[in-house]
């Protein structure tokens, strides 16, 4: 099998003093969808955040391995223009600044960096209407500030427009259907699943089986107190779904 | 220092007072101001209105009128500054004083006028007569009663009633690269009729590094049922002071004389947009007086400024009639030791039901060194309206500069984005394409945005 294109390995990570990540231990390979389960307070949107480069966590110990380089000595942007991607949570308000020309600005960030030409308003517009299509959604928050007053599904729907823009190779999603009713979820999902690619991967974080009803996940694991305490395939998820996160504790382990 | 001021004005008065042909009520109108300003002399800072801005360094310099034979500039020169290139409708101010053979009104519609105040004075008293001075007061402090003790010139707009323009007129006053310590008074009237049309750039810069005193007076008065979109860029150079004080008032007690005004009628409506780039201390007090029901008003302000530059705005926006509307928003980025000040007041006159008024004040702090103080003023006397503020003061949220990175933007141009952004919620209000380019340029120059991120 080829190399892994994600390798955490052993993975420690604290923010303001307080271990929130004990020993993190995963492999993603290209075309692979990875489900990251767990209760509130797992680790699982610090696992993300630390992939991304958020600068409110330190890695303690440990290594990420991305592509074959060590992702944690990459700045964020750094991270980004490798084609790593981190769909947020809670993704950010861009006051002043269009949709459009955010992802023109992203989108040539990358392409400067790679040495290829740098796209101008009417290039982008044509390769964006493309993209749109491709997901079958329409340019109606292009003109609008990104996040800029948007409801909490048009930010989830922002975020896979700009995965579906930014062609990522890694493509992390945080909690992608909190917030969600479930017509938004499966316009979301649907998207999600036409840009699966045998070249790319997903780690899905989700608190909730219900989002891997519509994205399909090769290999779901369980997070509980900073570690991967179970891993397996998709039934996995039904199983939590009935069962909960109690039996799969530690120290419920050791009871 | 103020003895040099009262010198300058004897002199200024001995030569004539800049024109031959000047009216015979505005020499007691000087007297009245020149012995106000004698009264109060400059503001100080024990004055609540000025608390933030000192202007010592003005009261301490010895401005000066300049002799009228200063070279004019070339319209080469201006092509950078004029809205819309050389067919644009404008009149040209050098150093104070009105330049005809750069000024150009052509192509206008009958009955509008577009020029100086001074000829505009001598030719047709009767139509500047009936405006200046009526909606405003000279003698609320030093630069005003200065202002009017001076005046002499400035831009002259009228447009009749029901007549529509779609041109921007430019009122344009450069100060070219003058010795010594140069001052100017302008005075400018604009006048839209009763459902008049029109769009007016009003432009100040420094085509050199000349260490002047601008102390501005507009008045803009709408009539019932106009329309006026209103732009003030004040550009000049870092050595420069600017003050552009603006009082309206509504009623008669106080018909002498005015600042910047904005004066609506009823069913009026204006888009007044103030963006300061220049100057190392600038003031700029602009009252405008929703003076008829179903007024509406807009009135944004965008200031970017850097090195010590000092920037004050004191707005009030007076809604003295009822079912009127107001949106007011002011944004600063402010690096270096730049220090922005905003006191925006807003007053619901007893009567004034329906009123609905918002305001917003957002600063950007790019560096530590930067300061701005906010202060809102609510006054309101009506029961049933509708009046927000809000005001914010801080550094670039470091959650949305990761958020940036994390989609491939380096540090630096992810600091620019959000900066930019911060100007591009005021620029994309500009209704005159011509204006917001221009405006939007200058604002990504100024940013030092890479030339990929360009226009929005």
């Amino acid at each position: 099998m080829a190399d892994p294109l994600l390798e955490i390995t052993d993975l420690h990570a604290t923010a303001e003093g307080k271990e929130i990540l004990r020993g993190v231990t995963l492999r993603v390979h290209a075309g692979e969808v990875h489900a990251i389960m767990g209760p509130n307070g797992s680790g699982k949107s610090t696992l993300a955040q630390v992939l991304a480069g958020h600068p409110a966590y330190t890695v303690t110990q440990g290594t990420v391995r991305y592509d074959g380089n060590d992702l944690l000595a990459m700045k964020p942007e750094e991270r980004a223009r490798a084609g790593a991607f981190l769909a947020f949570q809670y993704p950010v308000a861009i006051r002043g600044i269009t949709n459009a020309y955010f992802l023109r600005s992203a989108v040539n960030a990358i392409r400067q960096h790679q040495g290829l030409e740098e796209l101008d308003p009417l290039d982008f517009a044509q390769i964006l209407e493309t993209k749109l299509k491709a997901i079958g959604w329409d340019d109606s928050y292009l003109s609008r500030p990104v996040n800029e007053g948007f409801s909490g599904g048009e930010k989830k729907r922002n975020e896979i427009l700009q995965l579906a823009v930014l062609e990522p190779r890694l493509a992390i999603l945080d909690e992608t259907d909190s917030g969600l009713d479930i017509d938004a979820l499966k316009t979301v999902a649907e998207a999600v699943n036409k840009l699966r690619a045998p070249d790319r991967a997903f780690v899905v974080v989700t608190h909730y089986q219900r989002l891997l009803n519509y994205i399909v996940p090769d290999f779901v694991h369980v997070l509980a107190d900073g570690r991967i305490v179970k891993s397996g395939g998709k039934a996995l998820a039904l199983e939590l779904e009935e069962k909960g996160y109690d039996w799969l504790r530690p120290e419920a382990a050791i009871a | 220092m103020k003895e040099h001021f009262l010198a300058e004005y004897r002199a200024f008065v001995g030569n004539g007072g800049g024109s031959a042909r000047a009216p015979a009520w505005l020499k007691p109108l000087r007297e009245r101001a020149i012995a106000r300003f004698a009264e109060v002399g400059f503001p100080t800072t024990h004055q609540e209105a000025w608390r933030f801005t000192s202007v010592q360094s003005i009261a301490e310099t010895p401005f000066s009128l300049i002799p009228p034979d200063t070279p004019l500039p070339t319209l080469d020169d201006l092509a950078p500054l004029l809205v819309g290139g050389r067919a644009t409708p404008r009149a040209v101010f050098v150093n104070g004083r009105f330049a005809p053979d750069l000024s150009s009104a052509q192509g206008l519609p009958d009955g509008v006028r577009l020029g100086g105040l001074a000829a505009a004075l001598a030719a047709e008293p009767a139509l500047v007569e009936a405006h200046l001075g009526k909606y405003a007061r000279f003698d609320a402090h030093g630069f005003t009663a200065l202002a009017t003790a001076f005046l002499a010139d400035g831009a002259f707009v009228s447009v009749p009633a029901k007549t529509v323009i779609e041109a921007p007129l430019q009122l344009l006053f450069v100060a070219t690269a003058v010795a010594g310590h140069p001052m100017w008074h302008p005075r400018n009237l604009i006048v839209l009729g009763r459902e008049a049309r029109a769009t007016v750039v009003e432009t100040y810069a420094g085509l050199g590094d000349a260490a002047s005193l601008t102390n501005a007076v507009t008045e803009l008065v709408l009539g019932d049922g106009a329309r006026g979109e209103h732009y003030r860029v004040q550009r000049e150079s870092p050595n420069a002071y600017h003050v552009a004080t603006t009082y309206s008032h509504q009623g008669r007690d106080s018909a002498l004389e005015s600042c910047a005004v904005v004066h609506q009628g009823r069913d009026s409506a204006l888009e007044s947009c103030a963006v300061v780039l220049g100057a190392g201390l600038s003031r700029h007090d602009l009252t405008a007086v929703l003076g008829g029901t179903g007024g509406y008003l807009i009135l944004n302000g965008l200031q970017v400024l850097g090195g010590r530059q000092h920037v004050d705005h004191h707005t009030c926006i007076d809604h003295a009639q009822p079912h009127c509307e107001s949106h007011e928003v002011f944004n600063g980025i402010f690096d270096a030791e730049a220090r922005g000040v905003f006191n925006g007041r807003i007053i619901v006159r007893p009567g004034a039901q329906r009123t609905d008024s918002k305001q917003t004040n957002n600063n950007l702090l790019l560096s530590r060194d930067a300061r701005a103080d906010s202060q809102p003023q609510l006054e309101i006397y009506a029961d049933d309206v509708k009046c927000t503020h809000g005001s914010t003061v801080g550094p670039l949220d470091p959650t949305a500069l990761y958020y940036l990175r994390s989609r491939g933007l380096g540090a630096e141009a992810a600091r620019a984005l959000l900066t930019y952004g911060f100007g591009t919620e005021i620029l994309a209000r500009v209704g005159v394409p011509d204006v917001r380019t221009q405006l939007d340029r200058i604002v990504r120059e100024r940013l030092h945005m890479d030339s990929w991120q360009q226009a929005i």
